[in-house]
């Protein structure tokens, strides 16, 4: 395949000290990332997820030049990232999800201000893509808004925005929808998926929230232990992991488990029970059912981290 | 070529960098000036310390007062230029710490220039007005007998001086690729350089006069220009013509320092943090 992105047989090997008594001190080599090989075509949209400590982070900032890797290849759109770490940054965006890159003392406008010089983006170019971004993003009333007095759904809005500005090829995005309530979090997932579709923007983001990638990535490749675990599509995961929701319910009154068909009850606790049923199945009937049948107080769906699913997997592998 | 290209690229990004400081501390305008006034306040005591110390003595290792305050003004000036200009980079360390040095590698601009750009703060000319005024005061005591060498020798002295602070502060910062809470021992060498130097080398032992002045060359700073200008003896019987040197000195200075700088960068890149 013809990859935009592409790793071959890459790895990344740190060596830590760790103190072993009292000055004295070990050398240990770490592999952070274990030939690692993979591609992605241009206009893709990738989600690239682990537990943490898995080498995300690490992968991430080898393709954007931050990190030289140890061995192996690497290009983003032919170019080797920590050579040309320059001429790279002209085409890729980058959002760090717990790092804000705004000016938090200044109003909003005078960041792109600053992205408009420092990347030398044409004056029309820069006027046309400003005009789009704050419309898509809703960022008009925020521009002259001083970064420190923006909610986090809205400071992230205008970190995606500020990443943009100079129309890169790929987006990379670190937990963008971490710490966001429901609103904030849908507004970034329909923009990107907006802007992946009408620019064919290539996207690879990294999370902690499966709803993120079921909603935005056609394509999620785990990673742990540095190693490329899976690679294919979100519910080709749900199978390898066997992965489940859950369904907290609490009733009127302490009761034995209850009974209902696709769900077993895993946990009781006084009225509280918890139910966990298959991911790929809907909430609904279930919901439906206890609703008839039981004196329903509350209820709450769980959907299964990655970690849980990641788990799962491991254990298959290790049954099988 | 190249690397002419990139010294440009530098300075345009320090530019864009410190001018989005400059706006951002103009945000807090009171705070601004109080903060202006308290660094030219402290370094206005830290004269005061030195006067208190010739209301005692008539010379101090045979230096007059105004010799002294010539002495103070000229490691004050170079000393506060290159901390204005590239003093923020101690706070290299937190970036590290904190991983926020990604946010400023993954720019299109040369890395040093954004780090030495960093908090730029103006409230640091303080420091240089303070050292001017002293300089200015000292000049209208000292009855020198000036020549043609002597007045160039001191815009000279000055931007020397300049670089070769700028030098430490910059292999300091290297040094906090290795070391990353490294910043109170980059202070020992700028902070503490700059007192050192405001008291003449003939109230120091020998090995403390050597060293700065081959090791860690400060002396080229203010010492080695004063004497000259003031017609007295060089300390160490250095030959006449080092009066020269400060430029060569800083030049010397700045390569190992780019250097190292450029190792530490590397380091970071291989190993991350």
């Amino acid at each position: 395949m013809d990859g935009f992105i592409t790793l071959d047989e890459v790895e990344k090997v740190f060596s830590v000290r760790r103190k072993t008594g009292f000055l004295r001190r070990e050398r240990q080599e770490v592999r952070a990332v274990d030939s690692l090989s993979f591609t992605v075509a241009r206009g893709e949209m990738v989600g690239y997820i682990g537990p943490n400590g898995a080498g995300k982070s690490t992968t991430i900032k080898m393709l954007t030049g931050i990190l030289t890797p140890s061995g192996g290849r690497l290009r983003v759109a032919g170019i080797d990232p920590s050579r040309e770490r320059s001429r790279l940054a002209h085409r890729i965006g980058v959002v760090f999800g717990q790092r804000t890159t705004l000016w938090w003392d200044l109003p909003l406008i005078d960041s792109y201000r600053l992205t408009h010089r420092m990347y030398r983006i044409p004056n029309a170019r820069y006027r046309e893509n400003l005009d789009r971004l704050v419309e898509l993003l809703e960022l008009r009333t925020l521009l002259d808004t001083p970064v420190r007095q923006l909610s986090l759904g809205q400071r992230m809005r205008g970190d995606i925005a500020a990443a943009l500005l100079h129309d890169p090829e790929v987006l990379y995005l670190d937990e963008p929808t971490i710490g966001l309530d429901v609103v904030s979090k849908a507004k970034v997932r329909g923009f990107l998926r907006e802007l992946n579709a009408a620019q064919g923007t290539t996207v690879l983001l990294t999370t902690h929230d499966l709803q993120d990638i079921e909603q935005l990535c056609s394509r999620v490749m785990v990673i742990d232990h540095g190693r490329l675990m899976y690679d294919g599509p979100l519910t080709g995961l749900h199978e390898a992991g066997e992965s489940e929701r859950t369904l907290v319910v609490d009733l009127e009154r302490e009761l034995p488990p209850v009974e209902v068909p696709s769900a077993r009850v895993v946990r009781v606790e006084g009225p509280r029970q918890w139910l966990a049923f298959p991911a790929g199945q809907s909430a609904a009937p279930v919901v439906a059912r206890l609703a008839a049948e039981y004196p329903l107080v509350d209820l709450s769906v769980r959907e299964p981290d990655i970690e849980a699913v990641i788990a799962k997997m491991y254990a298959e592998r290790a049954v099988s | 070529m190249a690397e002419r290209g990139r010294l440009a690229e530098g300075v345009r990004a320090y530019r864009l960098i410190a001018g989005m400081w400059i706006r951002s501390t103009m945000a807090y305008r009171a705070s601004f000036a109080m903060t202006t006034f308290g660094s030219f306040a402290a370094t206005f005591f830290d004269f005061v310390a030195i006067m208190l110390m010739f209301s005692r003595v008539d010379a101090l290792g045979g230096w007059s007062l105004p010799e002294v305050a010539f002495l103070y003004g000229l490691s004050a000036v170079s000393f506060g230029l290159a901390d204005l200009v590239i003093g923020s980079m101690d706070r290299l360390g937190r970036r590290l710490r904190d991983g926020t040095l990604d946010t400023l590698l993954v720019r299109p601009a040369p890395v040093l220039a954004q780090v030495a750009a960093d908090r730029f703060a103006l409230r640091r000319l303080g420091r240089v007005t303070q050292g001017s005024l002293v300089l200015g005061w000292a000049l209208s005591r000292l009855d020198v007998d000036w020549t043609a060498g002597k007045l160039l020798l001191m815009p000279l002295t000055l931007l020397s001086g300049c670089a070769i602070f700028c030098a430490v502060f910059v292999a300091g910062a290297a040094f906090q690729f290795v070391a990353q809470d490294a910043s109170e021992v980059q202070n020992a060498f700028t902070y503490g350089g700059t007192t050192l130097l405001q008291y003449p080398p003939t109230v120091f032992g020998k090995e403390l006069v050597r060293g700065v002045t081959f090791v860690l060359p400060l002396a080229f700073v203010n010492w080695l220009p004063a004497c000259y200008v003031l017609g007295r003896p060089y300390p160490l019987e250095l030959p006449g013509w080092v009066v020269g040197a400060p430029p060569l000195v800083a030049v010397v200075c700045c390569a190992p320092a780019g250097l190292a700088w450029r190792a530490g960068l590397r380091s970071y890149r291989s190993t991350g943090s």
